[in-house]
């Protein structure tokens, strides 16, 4: 622990030693640092004993859910490692609609409803709206943002 | 009401760290990432500022690994943290403000 730990901040998370995450990712993948950034955190949270109400991908972000991508066998699969990770874990990954919609990252059902002749959503992620931001910053006890 | 203010950004491609420590209270905690560990090399017109601050200020050690920054090069103060100290951070302040 820290020499500057708060005492209010201790009084609001309780007793109780688990924190309440949610997390929000506005960068997409291999451009900085900042999806990277984010995974590290989330796997640090959860071995750590805490949970994630929610992982939120917005803006640029949302190119993390494409299962269309097709890194170099030798370098991270980033969409595929938070796929993994929201499987092992039971994580909720949700997409903006407006920002994925954008940016070509659709599921099956609004793939049909466009004509598209593909859906490029991985399993173990959803779209859904912004509602779902707000509710996850109501629920956690914590959130925090990496981007650009 | 205690912040952890996080900066991604090297110091000398942005004002991000400069706007942050001129904002910040002295119970809070400023947690450099990314780019950001740039600002906690000793030596520097930055390392003036992290040293005077009132806040605690944090540097995470993978991400100055990755730069290839000797952390016997940090300016006297800054605390080196992993993943784990990076979790603890924002579970023990109240809020966190990501300078992005």
């Amino acid at each position: 622990m820290f020499a500057h730990q708060k005492s209010q901040a201790n009084r609001d998370v309780g007793e109780k030693n688990t924190v309440k995450f949610a997390i929000i990712v506005n960068e997409g993948p291999y451009t900085h640092q900042a999806s990277d950034t984010a995974y590290q955190f989330a796997r640090a949270t959860l071995a750590k004993g805490h949970e994630i109400v929610r992982v939120f991908f917005y803006h640029d972000g949302v190119n993390n859910g494409t299962k269309l991508a097709v890194p170099p066998q030798d370098d991270r699969h980033i969409p595929n490692n938070w796929a993994q990770l929201g499987k092992d874990n039971n994580l909720d990954l949700v997409l903006c609609i407006a920002a994925a919609q954008r940016r070509g990252i659709l599921d099956e059902k609004e793939a049909k409803r466009q004509g598209k002749e593909t859906d490029n959503v991985i399993d173990g992620f959803r779209i859904s709206g912004l509602g779902q931001l707000i509710e996850a910053g109501i629920q956690a006890d914590r959130t925090i943002t990496f981007g650009d | 009401m205690s912040i952890l203010h996080t900066v991604n950004k090297s110091p000398f491609q942005k004002n991000d760290l400069e706007s942050c420590l001129a904002h910040v209270n002295s119970n809070d905690a400023v947690l450099l990432i990314e780019d950001g560990v740039y600002g906690a090399i000793s030596g520097t017109r930055f390392s003036v500022l992290t040293s005077s601050s009132d806040a605690d200020i944090y540097c995470l050690k993978a991400d100055l690994d990755a730069r290839g920054i000797d952390p016997d090069k940090l300016t006297d103060g800054v605390k080196l943290i992993d993943y784990d100290g990076f979790v603890d951070l924002v579970a023990q302040n109240d809020a966190v403000n990501s300078w992005l």
